[in-house]
């Protein structure tokens, strides 16, 4: 590379031109290598230890290999079978039915169709288990016999269901999802009104969201404006009302918010004590909405207020002067003047605790009761309580296209480079 | 920001308003992290106060749930537990976070914008996600239910907050200071732990920090990913939670709050020095 130092004087002459060139770009691909490998271990430990989880996660969703896998001779005999044409299957498919469910019961293994199966149809499942316990002492010819031990197996409807959900993969954990349901003539509609559950849940988790976002908003706007204007000294010691509450832990926080507002709580006591309330009349602002929104509104306002304080800090405060100089009311002045300069601040700081509150799941879970339980809580059910670990998926991969939705709007709004510095 | 002399008497009233209403804001904001104190030396095992505490007769409070905190095997084994999850995937997440944040912050490098979203990830994807897809993954690696799972876990969840703010660092970082270095001998090894390491260094540590505490605090991913013999000291919370709430928990509450004093001033200290260093120093 050295020798290539251009003589002050002389031209280059085309051949030098191109050595010239081609040692430029040998330069500046070795500095992207170095780059390169300066963030590949980074880059593969998250893509191994994070990235491919979800990943495999959101396959799960659609992942159906439970009825092709246990059941493999009824799922090659349904193949060949019309489900539009209104005749059972033939006796070849009952006998690779009774040979499936002998080798399931001896393997363990048709419980996890019998599941499977189960929710799509209620009943499914003891249709299964329940004849697979008979299967080893029938003989052939097999159609009447099973017809005679359930007459589920003569409902063409069931035959429907094994064939559709045979198939190596499924949408039906998103239509669970979307409180929609399959009929067995294979048409998608809305479950009945007092079915639904998930559209609910997640209407609620973002308009409680969106309620503590507009609440820490209210709460944290004057907050920042305060210490924003107020001399550096002072500012720094309110500082630490802030950011103590910001690195306490979210247990801690919650844990003292019960306490807080329990029955028998400070609060309650407080408003008993001065009369407000009667003893026997006491409020109840927890296990229900009200606690998950105050307790909430409270551990996520830290996130609010440093965003909106950090934009509010280079807004210069004689702007304000120079629009009440020249005539207008504070009212006036605030709302055409500072306003406007602090909504990277609103917008950033909205964004944040949108986030972050439409995915929570620690504190609905303790505080929340009934009402106020989050998308999150589904999740956690369905993963640790009924095991439906596809439905679980379904829910995550709404949960986190929402999520990731609002986070490419907000990247697009502020530009890449001021991505979420909590400081 | 006083009140200008030529306030009109609605005006001087919504100033005071504002500053009463922001004077509760910060009620809000720091009684909760106060009322656990007292309430932590409770002689009852009640969450509340009892008549005794308000007439502060001594009798009422005791040492009784300190004493069962620190009798307490679980709690002890739950704070080993989570010291050593947090200490290891702490110092991983300050390597593999500073290194990246090095390449990050060379203009060579392609695709980074790609790049950095994928290493914060962690930060935007909500924890109860990963925490499924971890299950699933860790399960079928067979490191669930060890340390090596949870630290792994806790590791990727610390990266982004060194990425971020090491990053945040090397901005206004100079690097004719390298230069410099090497037109004087130094090989870039040498150069890299003189120059550029103490210049970085406080960045490096509030990210630590930061890494620290998310170990320190997670629960979500531990719950779903760490066994009986694993147990974190918020999982102990949560299960304590849960199950019986006695006022254990707010003594273990009270101590980490004084932990989160002691964290929040460590930061504190480390982005005055780091801001003196740059020669931005506040007034």
């Amino acid at each position: 590379m050295m020798a290539n130092t251009v003589e002050a004087k002389g031209q280059l002459t085309p051949d030098e031109q191109k050595r010239l060139t081609a040692d430029m770009h040998r330069s500046l691909r070795r500095k992207k290598i170095r780059a390169l490998l300066l963030v590949a271990p980074l880059l593969i430990f998250i893509l191994v230890t994070f990235v491919s989880p979800i990943a495999t996660m959101l396959f799960r969703s659609i992942d159906n290999p439970q009825v092709s896998e246990y059941m493999p001779n009824t799922t090659a005999a349904l193949a060949r079978w019309d489900a539009d044409s209104n005749e059972l299957p033939d006796e070849a498919t009952y006998a690779a039915l009774v040979t499936d469910l002998k080798v399931g019961r001896e393997n363990h293994t048709i419980g996890k169709a019998a599941t499977r199966l189960n929710y799509e149809k209620s009943q499914m499942r003891s249709l299964l288990t329940g004849t697979a316990r008979k299967a080893g002492r029938l003989e052939p010819p097999f159609k009447e016999q099973l017809i005679k031990i359930n007459d589920g197996w003569g409902d063409i409807d069931n035959w429907r269901v094994i064939k559709r959900e045979s198939s190596p993969y499924t949408a039906s954990y998103y239509i669970a999802a979307f409180d929609m349901e399959t009929t067995p003539a294979g048409e998608i509609r809305m479950l009945p009104e007092q079915q639904r559950v998930y559209l609910q849940m997640l209407w609620r988790t973002v308009w409680m969201s969106l309620l503590i976002t507009a609440l820490t908003l209210l709460l944290g706007y004057p907050v920042s404006y305060l210490l924003a204007s107020l001399p550096m000294g002072i500012a720094n010691t309110l500082m630490i009302l802030v950011l103590l509450p910001f690195w306490t832990s979210l247990l801690v926080r919650t844990s003292s918010w019960i306490a807080m507002l329990q029955g028998q709580g400070v609060i309650n006591d407080i408003l008993v004590w001065f009369g407000l309330v009667s003893d026997d009349n006491r409020l109840s602002m927890i296990y229900n909405a009200t606690g998950t929104v105050i307790t909430m509104t409270h551990i996520l306002l830290p996130f609010m207020i440093l965003p909106l304080y950090s934009v509010m800090k280079t807004i210069p405060p004689s702007y304000m002067r120079a629009a009440r100089s020249l005539g207008a009311t504070p009212f006036t002045a605030f709302v055409k003047v500072y306003l406007p300069q602090s909504v990277p601040g609103i917008s950033a700081g909205a964004i944040l605790v949108f986030i972050l509150a439409i995915g929570y799941y620690i504190t609905p879970a303790l505080v929340g009761g009934q009402t106020g339980q989050f998308i999150g809580n589904m999740i956690a059910y369905h993963m640790q309580s009924s095991l439906n670990w596809g439905l679980a998926a379904a829910l995550g991969v709404v949960l986190l296209a929402l999520v990731l939705g609002i986070y490419a709007l907000y990247s697009r709004l502020l530009g890449s480079n001021n991505q979420m510095s909590l400081r | 920001m006083a009140l200008p002399s030529y306030a009109g008497p609605l005006e001087t009233f919504w100033y005071y308003a504002f500053r009463v209403f922001c004077g509760m804001v910060f009620i809000f904001l720091i009684s909760p992290l106060l009322i656990i104190i007292p309430l932590s030396f409770n002689v009852e095992p009640y969450f509340s106060f009892t008549e005794g505490m308000l007439a502060l007769d001594p009798d009422a409070y005791s040492l009784r749930w300190y004493q069962e905190f620190f009798g307490s095997e679980r709690w002890m084994n739950a704070i080993q537990n989570t010291f050593i999850v947090a200490v290891c995937s702490t110092i991983l997440s300050m390597i593999l976070g500073t290194l990246a944040a090095l390449g990050l912050s060379r203009s060579e490098l392609p695709f980074k914008g790609m790049i950095m979203g994928f290493l914060i990830s962690p930060m935007i994807v909500p924890l109860i996600i990963s925490a499924a897809g971890m299950f699933f993954f860790y399960s079928s690696m067979g490191i669930s239910q060890s340390y090596l799972g949870l630290i792994l876990a806790h590791t990727a969840l610390g990266t982004p907050f060194v990425v971020i703010t090491v990053t945040a660092t090397l901005s206004g970082f100079d690097y004719n200071l390298v230069r410099a270095a090497a037109s004087l001998g130094a090989t870039p090894t040498y150069a890299f732990f003189k120059i550029t390491v103490p210049l970085i260094l406080t960045g490096v540590i509030s990210g630590g920090l930061f890494a620290l505490m998310t170990s320190v605090d997670e629960v979500v991913v531990a719950i779903f990913i760490a066994g009986a013999e694993q147990r974190t000291v918020p999982m102990q919370m949560w299960a304590g939670i849960r199950e019986q709430i006695s006022p254990t928990i707010l003594a273990v509450a009270t101590l980490l709050v004084c932990m989160s004093i002691l964290l929040l001033s460590t930061v504190e200290y480390l982005r005055r020095r780091s801001e003196t260093i740059r020669g931005i120093t506040p007034h």
